[in-house]
């Protein structure tokens, strides 16, 4: 009964915490804790329903074949009978985005939750828990469309979101830069999709998902294939840019000037995995263009190992992870790309509690070190605040790829599909990646929580509104993982793409993912806890110099963009302004002059004063007489104009 | 008979004006009041239109006056009517209006003229939008020019340009534009008189009798209305009047003239141009399509190397009457839906930026953005009537002018192809001048010398309330907006291809 109410109306599901938002900009912002109360409440409130919705999904297996999709006209035009253009809006629940429903409105709750504790005191906290509802909402609203503009538009709404919560110490000008950086990357990337959606209406006349999929099924009857193949490309960037992948990765390393929480719901549950989600969502677009598949391939796979090079050098504590979140990405772009919607979602799943589990215990650290963000000044943390440590270890753990952990078997099934698939440099690609995965992600771990304690640093555990969803979400990075085990995955049978594909087990794999994230730790614990001094990493730095400051200077990608918009972009805007005053309006200005220069020459003869009036009188009788006294009266009448 | 509701929209604020003409002088806020009451009329008045309309129905409705004869020998009438592009006009005039009154609640300097003046103004731009007949169409255009000149020189600002120079070319730009029109206006008249034997002014009686014109007059009569017309809506390269005339005018006068006067272009183009004349309009389109590309493309470049507020939005709003020049060169059902309702949400964006400008200016005495900073914590209110009107402005989905952005990006695609993206392409640029400007403005460290300032509150509060709402409804319920229109541009695109396939007589 509650389940079939939960199933057709999943609307609620974002329209909650949506209206949670409008309170609280309208009515509880004087009042901090109530604010936070409702912000809370209505997210777990929605937790609740879109939990009851995913079980309806998941205790039916027709969902699987059939989605069950309710929606109503947004707005038509042309004849009312037989619209030129008409948008729907409505809800699409099967598998796929009945998980999203759950884990997006789950993880939300814990990290709203967790925020009570880490923004206490701060004077925008009404006001910061209003932009979150309404980050949960629009992820929510993204989740459950069921077209593809009304999915634009939450996907808009996601970017506005992140611009506010980026910027929200916009008194810093690295926050209010970051933000901006943030959602002008995105801009771009919006810009290609936006075409992408365009062509597709103007293709196949609508944008309803399961009705698109129908249609371009058989895609012949309407275009050539050689247009497919560009709005699928068209399509990809939108994601390239929301979901971080090289070369439009740059604003999210800095999405971390935002307050910790945000970063762990931008990173984890909502905003990046858009990106994934929207390819995972059309997968039947790029289903029909090889070339288009292999373009999300190789961006993943080769966004996978760009990352992680990177996040090898990189100091503070949230770049890091930020790296890794950029990496990870790359990972479930990469599952995609080799057209498994199975293992990509899953690592959707998995990292989404990872990775909100490991920023929001970055958070903890920050806050017990009146954020201190630079993991060299950190140390033998593990002592002051042993919750923090310990479930950011298993955090640890499962990036790593560490079994029984949640990210191991993701990872292990990404994996096996890019190597089932035939992607032998892309499955090369991705178990060094790993590697370096592990090893990053120690380094930081033996740096921060273990080694010494710096002694001028004084840190104390996180209150339990903090310490709580660290702990559940430590339960999820652990136990996420086991409904996809290779031995019985319950997974692929519910979420797939075409026909649910299960492999043999493929131990080698396993093993060999096995042997790479121990040798990772291995050598973080040799080069950074082992050695205490640290000597020999340094010494590698030295050695490899160059490299490490590419490196660390994220290949410079940052500055060639920022000299491309200041220089060419910002350049070509002023010679427009220049031209605009000196030629467009000098034009219309020397018309005014002429005008005015006409009637400067003309007004001699209009002064309006009888002497003159009576000196050019007199003047022109006596060039008259003149006239006539010396060429006689025919030539004068002549001049006067035949009077006579 | 039934109650003439376009009448009484249209006095009101005549009314009003009268009253304040006998009010002292000195009871600045009695001003003020009488000046709200008499637009609060007029936007309630156009709201029960806009709502009692009947879609089903379209066509023109609340009809008045079509058998009032003025000049008979000219064929002229009194005709007001409504139809579903008038309707999003009126009530958008109606809108900017009523937050006019209270964007210029802290004009201090003869207040009373000022009103006068602004009553006047409201009631020129109303006339043009339900004119049914040509004639009184222009009347009410002439009645427009004289207060907006007025209005610059005395309550306006110098800054880059003087308020003078500024009030002229304003002046002078829309005089010569309606001198271009009125030679095709008169032609037309002529033309369709010697064919239809009767003089007849109304849209309608033109319209019919246009149809008989020879492919020749079609083309050169549409491209005198073009360039009448398209100066008004600063067309590229007509254009440079727009950012130093909002610069230079006081803020009433910038939100009524980006909000609903520059429309007036735009719909005189619709409505009177491609609906006469729609052979010449096809002639025309394609070279209308590429300038207004030029202009969304040149217009966002010109914003972004901008440093005054003022003239940011100057040219933002030339950029984005691009889209809608292009949106109209398109044709189609899906493109003339979207010029028109991107004309209201335009206008609803610019009026509340100009009067978010407005008040900045008033407060901290400046507008140069190398000068400002850090509002945001000063005047939170303040802060977020700019961004939201920003964030309207680079056509955030979810706001009024995405969908509208969106139909006209659909029908440009369409019809141009390439030329279409460049101009998409404009919605990068726009985001990043929008956002540089506010990040400038509102964000980083905030400046001591502005502590004490006070935000917005009260009155100043109406701007934000009534042109925030129709923002936030208008974008997230777009068929309130378009199944108006809509049921205007069936007809009207039917009639246009019907002439079409027809061709015209050579």
């Amino acid at each position: 009964m509650l389940v079939e109410f939960a199933l057709y109306h999943a609307w609620l599901v974002p329209l909650l915490p949506a209206l949670a938002f409008g309170v609280i900009v309208f009515l509880t912002r004087p009042w901090p804790k109530l604010s936070a109360i409702v912000a809370v409440g209505s997210m777990a409130v929605a937790c609740f329903f879109a939990t009851l919705a995913a079980y309806g999904v998941f205790t039916n297996h027709e969902f699987v074949e059939k989605p069950l999709v309710y929606a109503t006209r947004w707005f038509s035009l042309g004849l009312p009978g037989m619209p030129e253009v008409q948008i729907d809006v409505g809800v699409q629940l099967d598998p796929t985005s009945a998980m999203m429903l759950f884990m997006v409105s789950f993880i939300a709750t814990f990290i709203f939750l967790y925020s009570i504790g880490y923004m206490e005191g701060d004077p925008g906290f009404s006001v910061f828990f209003s932009y979150l509802s309404l980050f949960g909402a629009s992820m929510l609203l993204l989740v459950i469309s069921s077209n593809l503009l009304q999915m634009f538009v939450a996907w808009g709404l996601v970017g506005l979101c992140s611009y506010l919560l980026i910027g929200f110490y916009s008194h810093k000008i690295s926050a209010r830069e970051a933000a901006k950086k943030a959602f002008v990357t995105c801009r771009v990337a919006d810009f290609g999709l936006l075409l992408g959606l365009l062509a597709l209406q103007i293709v196949f006349g609508t944008l309803n998902l399961t009705e698109l999929s129908e249609k371009i099924a058989h895609f012949e009857e309407y275009t050539t294939f050689g247009m497919l193949t560009l709005i699928a490309v068209l399509v990809f960037i939108g994601p390239i840019g929301k979901s971080g992948q090289f070369p439009l990765h740059v604003w999210l390393p800095d999405a971390m000037e935002g307050p910790t929480p945000v970063s762990a719901l931008i990173h984890a549950a909502t905003m990046v995995v858009a990106g994934v989600y929207l390819v995972g969502r059309t997968l039947f677009l790029f289903h029909e263009v090889p070339s288009a598949m292999q373009l999300v391939a190789v961006t993943g796979g080769f966004t996978a190992l760009f990352a992680a090079t990177i996040a090898i050098t990189q100091r503070e504590i949230k770049r890091i992870l930020a790296y890794s979140t950029v990496s990870q990405l790359g990972y479930m772009m990469l599952a995609l790309g080799v057209g498994s919607l199975t293992a990509s979602m899953f690592h959707l799943w998995t990292h989404a509690f990872f990775k909100a589990l490991m920023f929001l215990g970055a958070g903890s650290v920050l806050h017990a070190l009146h954020h201190k963000a630079d993991v060299w000044e950190m140390g033998g943390l593990y002592k002051k605040m042993p919750i923090t440590t310990w479930t950011f270890v298993i955090g640890g753990l499962a990036i790593a790829g560490i079994p029984p952990f949640a990210g191991f078997w993701s990872k292990d099934e990404i994996l096996v599909a890019t190597l089932s698939e035939g992607h032998y440099v892309l499955f090369a690609v991705g178990a060094f990646t790993a590697f370096l995965t592990a090893f990053y992600m120690w380094r930081m771990i033996f740096l921060a929580f273990f080694g010494e304690e710096k002694p001028e640093n004084h840190p104390h555990e996180s209150p339990w509104t903090m310490t709580v969803p660290l702990v559940v979400l430590a339960v999820g990075a652990l136990g996420a993982g086991w409904v996809g085990t290779p031995w019985h995955n319950v997974w692929a049978e519910w979420i797939f793409f075409g026909h649910p594909h299960h492999g043999p087990v493929n131990y080698g794999a396993m093993l060999l993912s096995i042997v790479l994230a121990a040798a990772g730790i291995y050598l973080a614990y040799m080069l950074y806890l082992k050695d205490a001094k640290k000597k020999r990493a340094r010494r590698l730095a030295e050695w490899f110099g160059p490299v490490y400051r590419m490196l660390y200077n994220k290949y410079y990608i940052d500055e060639l963009y920022l000299w491309f918009n200041h220089a060419l972009v910002d350049g070509t805007a002023r010679l427009m302004y220049l031209f605009d005053i000196y030629v467009v309006d000098g034009i219309v200005n020397g018309i005014g002059g002429f005008a005015k220069l006409s009637g400067d020459g003309l007004r001699v003869f209009q002064s309006g004063r009888l002497q003159n009036y009576a000196l050019i009188f007199f003047l022109g009788v006596l060039a008259v007489a003149v006239l006539m006294a010396f060429t006689g009266p025919s030539a004068a009448s002549l001049v006067l104009g035949g009077v006579k | 008979m039934e109650f003439p509701i376009l009448l009484t929209i249209l006095l009101a604020p005549v009314a009003a004006a009268l009253i304040l003409a006998f009010v002292p002088k000195e009871e600045h806020m009695l001003i003020k009041c009488v000046a709200a009451v008499g637009t609060f009329v007029s936007l309630a008045l156009s709201l029960f239109a806009y709502f009692t309309y009947d879609k089903t129905v379209g066509g023109l409705q609340f009809v008045f006056g079509h058998n009032v004869t003025w000049i008979k020998d000219l064929g002229v009438t009194f005709f007001l009517a409504a139809d579903g592009i008038s309707l999003p006009m009126l009530l958008l005039t109606n809108l900017i209006g009523f937050s006019a009154v209270f964007a210029s609640w802290n004009v201090n300097n003869r207040p009373r003229e000022f009103f006068i003046l602004l009553m006047l103004l409201i009631t020129g731009v109303m006339g043009t939008f339900i004119a049914h007949d040509l004639f009184i169409f222009l009347l009410f255009y002439e009645v427009v020019v004289i207060p907006i000149y007025i209005l610059v020189i005395i309550w306006g600002s110098s800054k880059r340009v003087t308020k003078e120079y500024a009030g002229m070319k304003l002046t002078i730009y829309l005089l010569i534009g309606s001198a271009f029109l009125l030679v095709g206006v008169i032609a037309l008249f002529v033309k369709t008189t010697a064919l239809a034997g009767t003089p007849d002014m109304s849209f309608t009686g033109l319209a019919q009798a246009a149809a008989q014109l020879s492919r020749f007059d079609q083309i050169w009569l549409f491209a005198l209305m073009l360039f009448g017309f398209g100066s008004l809506v600063s067309m590229w390269p007509f254009h440079s009047w727009s950012p130093d005339g909002y610069a230079g005018a006081p803020t009433a006068v910038s939100m009524i003239h980006a909000g609903v006067l520059k429309k007036i272009g735009g719909y005189g183009l619709v409505k009177i141009a491609v609906y006469m004349l729609p052979v010449g309009a096809s002639f025309w389109a394609p070279y209308m399509a590429v300038l207004g590309v030029c202009g969304v493309a040149y217009a966002a470049l010109g914003a972004l190397a901008q440093k005054d507020l003022k003239y940011i939005v100057g040219y933002s709003s030339v950029s984005h009457m691009g889209y809608v020049i292009l949106a109209v060169a398109c044709l189609d059902v899906i493109g003339l839906n979207g010029a028109v309702a991107n004309m209201f949400a335009h206008g609803v964006m610019a009026a509340l930026f100009f009067s978010m400008i407005g008040f900045i200016y008033e407060k901290t005495h400046t507008r140069w953005i190398p000068d400002l900073g850090g509002l945001a914590r000063q005047t939170p209110r303040l802060a977020a009537g700019f961004m939201l009107a920003a964030l309207a402005s680079l056509g955030l989905p979810g706001l009024v002018s995405f969908i509208p952005e969106f139909t006209i990006f659909i029908s440009s695609f369409h019809n141009y192809g390439g030329l279409a993206v460049i101009g998409i392409a404009g919605i990068i640029i726009t985001a990043l001048y929008v956002l540089r400007a506010g990040a400038n403005t509102l964000f980083g460290p905030p400046r001591p010398e502005y502590d004490h300032l006070q935000d917005i509150r009260g009155p100043e509060m109406v701007p934000l309330v009534v042109l925030g709402t129709v923002l936030v409804v208008g974008g997230l319920l777009p068929s309130l907006l378009f199944d108006v229109i809509n049921s205007s541009v069936v007809p009207l695109h039917a009639a246009i291809s019907d002439a079409l396939q027809i061709g015209g007589k050579f």
